[in-house]
């Protein structure tokens, strides 16, 4: 019972981000893709309840450690972080080959869970491109896990779909992108904390893993900074409030708000 | 020397304010204005570790040193005061009282269930008629057998009408020469026949916290419930007010980081006479020595942090940390209030609060007056620090985060 969480490092929500010669700068931290607060507990409590084991993982350079050391304090039993620098400027795919490559090394995973989405980049085609590299069943957008059953190699979920609630039942091994409904993000916690600070997380190469870079289908040219919105402000007065909220009304099916 | 934080102790400060941020201070308006405490508060604290953050693991701590305690209690304040204080009280007055003079016994019985947030604890030392005076105190105990009865009444006291525990200050001599020869501490528990509570309202600031009165008529305190011995009263609270302070100090240097973050966010929107006001000169003045404040305030703090975890003696250091941090975040919470102009002085924006929150700080745990005194009295050898019987113990990492069952024998 081996469960694979993976992160990444993601600028803050908060962080003000400038883009300079194509490039963007922020001087806020980086922090946990905020989605996988929500997988990484998620993970945790699956060890809890199945005794299972939990590595977490991130494919990038030194700057992921903080994200891995996070997701130690807040349970996660081991971290190892994927990078080499044939991989500088990958696209989805190459990421995808060396984290499925990290997590067939491991050798006995049979449950693998992503956050919905990578925050910075907006992007989630990783987490099926894995999936189709490990030949492993793939359920996104997943906000509820039903049950699990490690020894019968079956998971039932509830997936947040168009039409509403689904429910799916389906064969381990299997890979989960999962909402914010999945649970409620946990802390570190201070015996967490003591151990992620004093831990040396392994990094494994591309030699380590037995694979080849190669090249990137899809390359990033360059970032520009959205267009500045121009904001107005209008007042809306009357003599009642129910004149007030009338006018209100008026005025953002008129602007085509509503 | 070396002036940087931990990896651990970065977690910790991010722990605790992302915990602070998260879930107080979407609604800490709401509960300032209702003069209430979130009774959510203390549970989450608990059950998070908070509580027992500094204790060693074997009592029912986290086992973490004296600097993750400031750290942690700048981030509470950093949000709201009424967080710090619990901190204050449950862990710096009492907690870390009990852990330097305790028995093993009264650590079993009091500390370990404080260090886990299952019992909550204060400090009832002040009185109506005795603050800083506190030779002035009239609360009385008497002794008949093996017991103690406990008379009188403590007031200011946070978190009166939430804990379980009170370490209770009364004179068992009222007529020794000089009088603090006359003062025990005693560990007073709710459910004794004859302790009542109450909290008091209509303060000025830490209107969201938990600050009233505890009286004893007639009170029955086994004698095990004696801290220390008989007549070691008075050094028992001055060494638990050296812990205390510690808190009040980091914390007031979370209440100067709040008034410098929310000026400075304040200054980049609010624009007058045609450009930001973080370009006119006397607004940036006002940030420089929010900045010069919280710097030196911080400092002050890890020096004592780091004299307590060496175990060195640190009272006027804690002093100084407190009387300087607590001054200023008052200085800068005018400061912050002044910047944001007539908005500041409405509670659209918290530094109205901090200002309010920021004045009780230079009231208790010793005046900055008194502060004031202590500092002359030791820069003019007029007073010195003698060793105690029972000092605050040095941070040891393995001692404080081994199980006791790994402790071996004769340790």
């Amino acid at each position: 019972m081996h469960i694979v969480v993976v992160t990444k490092a993601t600028p803050d929500t908060g962080a003000k981000i400038t883009v300079e010669n194509g490039v963007p700068t922020w001087k806020e931290a980086m922090v946990i893709n905020p989605w996988d607060e929500y997988s990484v507990t998620e993970a945790v409590v699956l060890k809890e309840e199945h005794k299972a084991k939990v590595t977490i993982m991130a494919v990038g350079p030194a700057e992921h450690d903080d994200a891995l050391k996070q997701g130690l304090a807040i349970g996660c039993d081991e971290a190892i972080r994927v990078w080499d620098e044939a991989l500088v400027g990958h696209d989805s795919l190459q990421y995808a080959r060396a984290l499925a490559a990290a997590i067939k090394k491991l050798g006995d995973v049979t449950l693998v869970i992503f956050g919905k989405e990578f925050a910075d980049s907006g992007s989630n085609q990783h987490i099926y491109q894995t999936a189709r590299l490990l030949g492993f069943q793939v359920l996104g957008s997943v906000s509820k896990l039903i049950s699990l059953d490690f020894g019968a190699g079956t998971i039932k979920v509830e997936r947040s779909v168009e039409q509403g609630k689904q429910t799916v039942s389906s064969k381990l091994p299997a890979v989960l992108g999962v909402l914010k409904d999945i649970t409620e993000p946990r802390y570190p916690s201070f015996i967490g904390i003591r151990k992620a600070a004093k831990a040396q997380i392994p990094v494994w190469g591309l030699s380590d893993l037995g694979i080849e870079a190669g090249t990137p289908k899809a390359t990033i040219l360059s970032y520009s900074e959205p267009p500045k919105r121009e904001g107005e402000v209008e007042f809306i007065e009357g003599e009642s409030p129910r004149e007030i909220a009338e006018k209100l009304a008026e005025k953002l099916l008129e602007e085509k708000v509503l | 020397m070396d002036f940087a934080l931990t990896e651990e102790h970065k977690m910790i400060r991010q722990m605790v304010r992302d915990f602070a941020m998260k879930e107080v201070y979407p609604t800490i308006k709401e509960w300032d204005r209702r003069q209430e405490m979130n009774p959510e508060i203390l549970p989450r604290m608990a059950e998070l570790g908070i509580l027992g953050i500094n204790i060693p693991v074997r009592y029912g701590g986290q086992g973490m040193d004296y600097i993750s305690l400031a750290l942690a209690c700048e981030e509470l304040e950093r949000v709201d005061t009424t967080l710090r204080v619990i901190m204050s009280v449950h862990m710096g007055l009492n907690s870390m009282a009990l852990f330097q003079w305790g028995t093993e016994e009264q650590k079993q019985r009091f500390l370990v269930p404080q260090a886990r947030g299952e019992k909550y604890a204060a400090f009832c030392l002040t009185e109506p008629n005795a603050g800083s005076d506190v030779a002035a105190l009239q609360a009385t105990a008497r002794r008949e057998g093996d017991v103690y009865i406990l008379n009188g009444e403590k007031m200011w006291i946070s978190l009166a009408t939430k804990a379980h525990h009170f370490l209770v200050i009364a004179k068992t001599d009222p007529h020794a020469d000089p009088p603090h020869h006359g003062m025990t501490a005693f560990i007073v528990t709710s459910d004794m026949r004859g302790v009542k509570t109450g909290d008091i309202h209509g303060k000025l600031g830490v209107r969201a916290g938990s600050t009233g009165w505890v009286v004893m008529e007639n009170v029955e305190v086994p004698l095990e419930n004696r801290l220390g011995e008989e007549g070691e009263g008075f050094y028992i609270a001055m060494s638990a007010l050296d812990n205390g302070r510690y808190t009040v100090a980091a914390g007031a240097t979370g209440l100067i980081r709040a008034c410098l973050e929310d000026s400075i966010k304040y200054c980049h929107e609010r624009s007058t006479f045609g450009k930001p006001i973080a370009k006119h000169q006397l607004v940036q003045q006002k940030i420089a020595y929010m900045q010069q404040w919280y710097d030196a305030a911080f400092l002050l703090v890890m020096r004592a942090g780091w004299m307590k975890n060496a175990g060195l003696r640190n009272t006027r250091e804690t002093s100084m940390a407190k009387w300087y941090a607590t001054d200023m975040s008052v200085q800068a919470a005018l400061e912050a209030v002044q910047i944001h102009g007539a908005y500041g002085f409405s509670d659209e924006y918290d530094v109205e609060r901090y200002l309010r929150n920021s004045k009780g700080a230079v009231i208790y745990e010793g005046t900055s007056e008194i502060h004031q005194l202590m500092q002359a009295g030791y820069a003019l050898g007029l007073r010195e620090d003698r060793p105690l019987r029972c000092e605050l113990p040095a941070y040891d990492p393995e001692y404080w985060q081994a199980e006791a069952s790994e402790i071996a024998v004769g340790d």
